[in-house]
C-alpha cells in the first residue's frame, strides 16, 4: 500500500473548473473552433484584399455577363450571347451526362467481366483476366488519347461516310443518327408515362405485402414492364403516332440536322467506361468469391439451377460486399471525367474552369465553384449509394 | 535544390510575399522546358493542377503589403537579387518562342526576354524561360511566377484593366485568320458556313470566332482544345474543316504539317490582335523598363543603329537622337533605374526591332512573313515608338 500524505483540501478557487476534464475538453474545442474560424476569416479577407490590391476583379458578378464563346455540345439552349452562368450549366450538364452514362456502362460491363473471371470456361476466364490486367494498368489519360486518336483516324471524312443501316453515319465529326421528334402531345405522353411509373411503384409495394401475408408471388417483372411501357404507348397510338424523324443531311462540310454524337464524347465515354469496368470487374469477382461456398452448395442442394443460385442466393449476398467499393469507383469515374479537357470534350472543367476562368481571370471564384460542384456531385452519389447499401444489408431479425 | 521552394519576403506580388519556383522545384516540376518536351500531354493536365495551386496560393499568403512602404520597383529588385529574369513564353511557336535543339529558346518573344535581361542584368543568358499555354499564362504572371509575360498575347481592355495586368506595347500587329485545305476551294471566311472549326481555349480567337459568325448570321461547329498542338492535330486528322488563330501562328503551324502545299491560309483577317509583352499592374518602374526596352528596339531601327554598328555609332555618331538612345547624352537610364547604356545592351543583345523581326519571322526564318503592318511608321507600317528625349 502506498502511503499518501494527507493533503489538506485546497480552498476552492475560480481556476477549479479547469481541472474538470469535461470542462477542459469544451474549452479546447471552443478554442479550436475559434482558431479555425479565424483562419477562415483571414483567408477570405486576405484573398479579397490581395485581389483588390493587385487590381484583379473579384466577386461573382461575372456570372451574369455575356460569355461570348461557343460550346460544341449543350443540353440546354446556349449560344455565344448567353451568360457565363449558362456556360457553367452547359459544362455541368455535359459532365453529368458523361458521368451518368459512364457509370451505367461501366457497371454493366464490369459485372459481365467480373462474372467472366469466375466462369468455368477457360477461355472466357482468361480473356476476362487479360482485359482486367491490361485495362486497369494503363493510365486513363493514355487510354483516352488512344480512343480519341484511334476513333478519329479510323473514321472517314463526312463525304466518304457510308450509311449504317441506311440511316446513320459515322465520320470524323461524330455519329449522326435520325432524331425522333414528337409533333404534338408530348406532355400527354409524359403524363401517361409518369402515371405508369407511379402505378408500378404502388403495384410493387402491394405485391410485396401480399407475398409477405399469403406467400403468393405476383409476376412483377412483366406487369411492371407493361405498366411502364403500356400507358405512354397507348396515348402515343391514340394520338395517331405523331412522330417523325429528322434525318441527318450532308451539307457542304458536315451532316446537318438529326442527332450528332461528338467523337470527343464517344472517346471520353468509352475511355471512362472501359477503364472503370476493369476495376468493377475485380470488385464483383471478389464480392462473389467472398460469399461462403456453402451458400452455393446449399442452393444446389435445394434444387436451384446454377443461374438461379447465382441470381437468388449468391448475388444478393455478394452485393453487400460489392456496393461500398463500387461507390468509390462511381466517384472516381465522375472525377476522372475532368480529363475531358485533354480531348476537347466541353465538360465542367474544360468550359468553366478552363475557358470561363481564362476569359474572366477570376481564378479564385471559378476554382471554388468548380470544387464545390464536384464535392456536391460526389456527396450526392455517396448518399444514394449509402441508402442503396442500407437497403441491401442483411436485415437482422 | 530539387524538392524545395522558397517563400521570399519583400519581393511581393501577393500580399508582399511571393513564392518562386526555382530550378527543379517540386512546386512546379512541369515548368522545366526539358520536361515539357518529353511529356507535353501530361503537362496539359498539370496546368489544371497548377491553376488550382496558384488560386490556393492567392488565398494563403498574408496581405502584409499595405503596411510596408514599397521600394521603387519590387520586381526590378527581385530580378537583380535573383540574378535571373523569369520570363513566360509560349510552349512552342516557331518565330515567337520555341525551344531549339541546343536547349535554348528562339523567336521574337524570346528575344524580348533576352533584351530585358540585357538591360537589367547585362547578360542575355540570365533568363529562365517558363513555357505557358494560353490558359495558364495570366495566372502565372498574377501570382508572380514570371516577371514578364512575352508570349504572343493580345492586348485587350479586359486583360489590361480587370486582370491586374499591364500591356507595355505591341511587338507584333496581328489578326485572326483561318487555315483550310486547298481542296475545299474556299474564297472567303464566309464560305465556312456550317463548317467545323478548331481553335484554342483561353484565346481571343475563340471569342472573335463566335462574334464573327454571329455577326454575319452564319453557323459553325466549334471544337476547342487546350493546346495549340492538339488543335493542329485535330485539324490535321480531319476533325475540323478549318483552324483559326492569329495569322502569324497559322503561318508557323502550317509549316509543321506534312503536306504544306495542301493547306492555305485565307487572306482575310477577321480581328485586330495586337500582341505585346505584359507585366503586373502597380509596378510603374518595371512597366517602364519593359515598355522602353521595346521602344529602344524600335527607335534603334528608325535611327539605323544595328547590332553590328552600335559600337561604331557610339564612337562616331554626332546625331543627338542617337547619342541619347545610346546613353551618351542625358540620363535616361536613371529614370528607369538602370545604367545609362541600357539601350546599348539591348541593341547589342538582340539587335534593333527590324533585325529581330527579320531573324525570327521575316526573311531570315522559314516563316518569311513580310513586314506589312509591322513595318516602321515611316515605311507605311504601324510600328511607332515615342522618342527618347
Amino acid at each position: 500500500m502506498m502511503q499518501r500524505n494527507p493533503q489538506p483540501l485546497q480552498p476552492s478557487s475560480w481556476l477549479d473548473p479547469l481541472y474538470d476534464p469535461k470542462i477542459r475538453g469544451i474549452i479546447f474545442q471552443v478554442l479550436l473552433v475559434l482558431a479555425l474560424a479565424f483562419l477562415a476569416y483571414e483567408i477570405v479577407t486576405n484573398t479579397a484584399a490581395n485581389l483588390r490590391r493587385q487590381n484583379i476583379a473579384s466577386g461573382f458578378d461575372f456570372l451574369s455577363r455575356t460569355a461570348g464563346f461557343d460550346i460544341s455540345q449543350s443540353m440546354i439552349p446556349y449560344k455565344s450571347t448567353s451568360s457565363y452562368a449558362a456556360a457553367f450549366f452547359v459544362g455541368l450538364g455535359n459532365t453529368l451526362l458523361v458521368a451518368a452514362l459512364g457509370i451505367v456502362l461501366a457497371t454493366l460491363l464490369g459485372f459481365v467481366i467480373g462474372l467472366g473471371r469466375l466462369s468455368s470456361n477457360w477461355l472466357i476466364a482468361k480473356l476476362s483476366l487479360l482485359y482486367v490486367e491490361v485495362v486497369r494498368n494503363v493510365p486513363l489519360l493514355l487510354q483516352l488519347f488512344i480512343w480519341y486518336v484511334a476513333v478519329l483516324r479510323a473514321l472517314p471524312m463526312p463525304h466518304d461516310a457510308k450509311p449504317i443501316a441506311g440511316v446513320a453515319y459515322f465520320d470524323t465529326r461524330g455519329l449522326h443518327t435520325p432524331l425522333p421528334l414528337l409533333d404534338q402531345g408530348g406532355w400527354l405522353i409524359a403524363i401517361a408515362a409518369l402515371t405508369g411509373i407511379a402505378l408500378t411503384v404502388w403495384l410493387n409495394i402491394w405485391a410485396r405485402q401480399r407475398q409477405e401475408q399469403t406467400g403468393q408471388r405476383f409476376p412483377l417483372f412483366w406487369s411492371s414492364l407493361g405498366l411502364v411501357v403500356g400507358p405512354p404507348l397507348l396515348v402515343f397510338l391514340l394520338l395517331g403516332a405523331p412522330l417523325h424523324f429528322e434525318q441527318p443531311t450532308l451539307g457542304r462540310f458536315n451532316f446537318d440536322g438529326g442527332l450528332t454524337i461528338l467523337p470527343e464524347f464517344l472517346a471520353l465515354l468509352a475511355g471512362l467506361a472501359f477503364y472503370t469496368a476493369s476495376f468493377i470487374a475485380e470488385i464483383v469477382r471478389s464480392g462473389i468469391e467472398g460469399v461462403p461456398r456453402g451458400q452455393k452448395e446449399a442452393a444446389s442442394a435445394i434444387g436451384l439451377s446454377n443461374a438461379q443460385a447465382l441470381r437468388l442466393v449468391v448475388i444478393p449476398q455478394a452485393l453487400r460486399l460489392i456496393i461500398p467499393p463500387l461507390t468509390n469507383q462511381y466517384l472516381n469515374l465522375t472525377k476522372n471525367s475532368a480529363l475531358a479537357v485533354a480531348i476537347g470534350y466541353p465538360d465542367l472543367v474544360s468550359v468553366f474552369a478552363g475557358t470561363v476562368l481564362n476569359q474572366t481571370g477570376q481564378a479564385v471564384e471559378v476554382v471554388l465553384i468548380t470544387m464545390a460542384v464536384y464535392l456536391a456531385i460526389s456527396l450526392l452519389t455517396s448518399m444514394f449509394m449509402n441508402w442503396f447499401n442500407a437497403r441491401m444489408a442483411i436485415v437482422e431479425r | 535544390m530539387r524538392g524545395r521552394f522558397w517563400v521570399r519576403g519583400n519581393i511581393g506580388t501577393i500580399g508582399g510575399l511571393r513564392v518562386t519556383a526555382e530550378r527543379g522545384s517540386a512546386l512546379y516540376p512541369d515548368l522545366l522546358p526539358a520536361r515539357w518536351e518529353k511529356g507535353p500531354r501530361i503537362a496539359s493536365v498539370m496546368c489544371c493542377i497548377r491553376t488550382v495551386l496558384l488560386a490556393a496560393l492567392a488565398c494563403l499568403i498574408p496581405a502584409a503589403a499595405s503596411a510596408q512602404t514599397p521600394p521603387a520597383s519590387r520586381t526590378l529588385d527581385a530580378v537583380i537579387k535573383r540574378g535571373v529574369l523569369n520570363c513566360g513564353v509560349n510552349t512552342g511557336l516557331a518565330g515567337f518562342s520555341a525551344p531549339d535543339d541546343k536547349g535554348g529558346w528562339t523567336g521574337i518573344d524570346a528575344d524580348f526576354c533576352r533584351a530585358v535581361a540585357a538591360a537589367v542584368l547585362n547578360d542575355t543568358a540570365k533568363v529562365k524561360y517558363l513555357p505557358l499555354n494560353a490558359k495558364e499564362r495570366f495566372t502565372a504572371l498574377q501570382s508572380g511566377e514570371v516577371d514578364l509575360l512575352s508570349r504572343n498575347t493580345t492586348w485587350t481592355m479586359s486583360r489590361d484593366t480587370s486582370l491586374g495586368l499591364a500591356f507595355v506595347g505591341v511587338i507584333y500587329y496581328d489578326g485572326s485568320a483561318f487555315m483550310t485545305r486547298k481542296s475545299l476551294g474556299l474564297k472567303s471566311v464566309k464560305d465556312l458556313a456550317g463548317a467545323s472549326i478548331c481553335t484554342q481555349t483561353g484565346t481571343t480567337n475563340e471569342l472573335v470566332l463566335a462574334d464573327y459568325f454571329a455577326t454575319n448570321g452564319i453557323t459553325y461547329k466549334p471544337v476547342v482544345f487546350e493546346r495549340l498542338v492538339e488543335v493542329l492535330a485535330a485539324y490535321n486528322s480531319g476533325r475540323c474543316d478549318a483552324m483559326t488563330t492569329d495569322s502569324s501562328q497559322l503561318i508557323s503551324e502550317r509549316l509543321r504539317l506534312q503536306n504544306v502545299d495542301e493547306h492555305e491560309i485565307l487572306p482575310e483577317l477577321i480581328s485586330k490582335e495586337p500582341l505585346g509583352p505584359v507585366v503586373r499592374q502597380g509596378d510603374q518602374q518595371w512597366e517602364s523598363i519593359a515598355r522602353w526596352v521595346l521602344f529602344a528596339m524600335l527607335n534603334a531601327e528608325e535611327l539605323g543603329v544595328t547590332q553590328k554598328n552600335a559600337d561604331e555609332m557610339i564612337a562616331t555618331s554626332p546625331n543627338p537622337e542617337i547619342r541619347r538612345l545610346l546613353g551618351l547624352e542625358g540620363e535616361f537610364g536613371k529614370g528607369i533605374g538602370l545604367a545609362n547604356d541600357w539601350a546599348v545592351r539591348v541593341i547589342k543583345a538582340v539587335g534593333n526591332y527590324g533585325e529581330a523581326f527579320e531573324r525570327n519571322l521575316g526573311t531570315g526564318s522559314r516563316l518569311a512573313i513580310p513586314r506589312g503592318k509591322n513595318a516602321l511608321w515611316k515605311d507605311g507600317g504601324l510600328q511607332y515608338a515615342p522618342p527618347i528625349r
